[in-house]
């Protein structure tokens, strides 16, 4: 791996730029690898990664159907954050906030983590409360979330509208200074380049098509539409396809799949300062430093793996925004696109074994996963490696929903559902 | 904007309608003899097909009733809508035929 420094820069640039190599070799599948990582965005490259770097696995390749970063990766809005209510969760997001605060140095890769703070409006007694009981929450864990004012969040956010004749008067809002935004491509490539530099073979254009398993049930390796691979050990991380994949192991996962959308504007300079997220009037906001403003919308209600979604769904948030931002109310959008993602019944993800011996899965993110990249990768390469889940993620199981051991944050993500 | 037609009203924008989640996962009729596997795939696991899929729609902002619909996950196109109580067409889904 061609290591980045203002050393290596300068070098190269002396030379025309003509010397760096590919940031990661576009490998060809191999007849057998000690695990293979179904899905090439963050969350699976970083499982690759993580595997190769701490749990000593390097003969182990990333099957990815399309390319790398094309999926929920690079089409999320890139905020992260970490206030969450329950203990399980604060714990496994604030894992992944600890990590990101440190991943750019990791991998010698820029992604642009930027904490510029996460602002969660109240418009409601309800929200009032309900945002309180999470601040003091997240004090008790930990993790950093303040209360502000109407005013103190103006303040914080000199663009918000705070008159009290909005239909949804802003009445406060709680801060998590540590969150922010990072680079979503960035993460993926970063992520691809420190694999690969350590053995990992990145596999693209490789359609998984069936899961073979032995006569003991446990599974023996993978069809793909570049051939079979053989594999003692294999984990799931593919989002809105997960339902489909699982099905070929003959498993059926408490998760529906819809479709997310979001949207960027026209760039302009620098105008907003923070993230700012309102569930109740429906609308994320930040700016890239692009100059794109880049919005989050919700989820259609149904069912669907179009990867598209109704235009009512973002006019309505783009309502939202222009109430609570009446500066952005002439500004033109440029693009519109939609991710599939998928829910599990409590909006928690599951990162586990599964009932099949050697078949290992991390799924239901739902609509709030990239945040959790790190820490989500990190924990699940503990789970394949170890054959046992992490403290962190141990809580996150496929038998909750059996067992009534749910972790019911579907009031904790910002979307609605 | 999908167009939805409705087995009572005819077809109508997508907004006059509330999504019902998918058709034809009957309770139990003897919730106690379950084992908690059963329970909770009746609660909580659902076909989540790439594919034609079995759901319910309900015009909310029209007629107000229920009915059923087949339509493909990929193209979100609706092969077919009928009342509740009625099988949908052997040819329109699959799994009816089997």
């Amino acid at each position: 791996m061609q290591s980045f420094s203002i050393l290596s820069l300068l070098r190269r640039a002396f030379g025309g730029h003509a010397s760096w190599q590919p940031q990661w070799r576009d490998a060809a599948p191999k007849a057998a690898y000690d695990a293979v990582i179904i899905g090439g965005g963050g969350h699976g490259l970083g499982t690759a990664y993580y595997l190769a770097s701490e749990y000593g696995m390097r003969n182990i390749a990333v099957l990815e159907r399309g390319w790398i970063g094309g999926g929920n990766t690079g089409r999320n809005t890139t905020i992260i954050r970490s206030n969450y209510l329950f203990d399980e969760s604060a714990a496994l997001y604030d894992h992944a906030l600890k990590l990101w605060e440190g991943l750019s140095r990791t991998l010698n890769y820029n992604v642009m983590y930027s904490p510029r703070g996460v602002m969660m409006l109240a418009h409601n007694v309800h929200d009032v409360q309900v945002f309180k009981r999470h601040v003091h929450a997240n004090r008790a864990n930990g993790v950093d979330n303040e209360w502000l004012s109407a005013e103190q969040a103006r303040a914080f956010c000199p663009p918000l509208n705070i008159s009290p004749d909005l239909r949804y008067p802003v009445l406060g809002a709680a801060l998590q200074r540590r969150g922010g935004t990072a680079r979503h491509d960035a993460v993926a490539w970063g992520y691809a380049r420190a694999a690969d530099a350590l053995g990992v073979d990145i596999v693209q254009n490789c359609e998984v098509t069936g899961i073979d398993r032995g006569p003991d049930g446990a599974v023996t390796g993978v069809q793909t539409t570049r051939g079979a691979i053989r594999a003692p050990k294999v984990g799931i991380v593919a989002a809105g396809h997960t339902s489909v994949v699982m099905g070929m192991a003959g498993l059926r996962v408490p998760l529906e799949s819809f479709p997310l959308q979001a949207l960027v504007s026209e760039p302009v300079k620098p105008v907003f300062p923070c993230v700012v997220m309102s569930n109740t009037v429906h609308a994320y906001i930040s700016q890239s430093d692009k100059g794109e403003l880049v919005i989050g919308a919700g989820t259609d209600a149904f069912v669907s793996y179009s990867q598209r979604g109704g235009l009512h769904i973002p006019a309505h948030t783009l309502d939202a925004i222009c109430e609570l931002f009446p500066m952005f109310r002439r500004m033109r959008m440029l693009r519109n696109w939609g991710g599939i993602v998928d829910t599990t019944p409590d909006r928690s993800p599951i990162i586990a074994k599964t009932p099949v011996p050697g078949l290992y899965v991390n799924c239901g993110w739902g609509t709030g996963g990239f945040k959790a990249t790190p820490g989500s990768a990190h924990v699940f390469a503990h789970t394949m490696a170890q054959d046992a889940p992490h403290p962190i993620n141990a809580p996150f199981t496929l038998e909750r929903f059996r067992d009534g051991q749910m972790i019911d944050e579907a009031a904790a993500a910002a979307v609605a559902h | 904007m999908l167009l939805i037609d409705c087995p009572y009203c005819g077809k109508r924008p997508e907004i006059e309608f509330s999504y019902g989640g998918e058709a034809h996962v009957a309770r139990p009729a003897d919730p106690q003899a379950l084992s908690d596997d059963a329970w909770a795939a009746y609660l909580y696991l659902r076909s989540n097909p790439k594919g034609r899929h079995a759901e319910r729609w309900r015009h909310t902002h029209g007629c107000a009733r229920f009915f059923n619909a087949v339509r493909d996950t990929v193209s979100d196109f609706f092969v077919t809508t009928y009342k509740v109580g009625e099988t949908p067409p052997a040819e329109a889904w699959p799994r009816a035929a089997e």
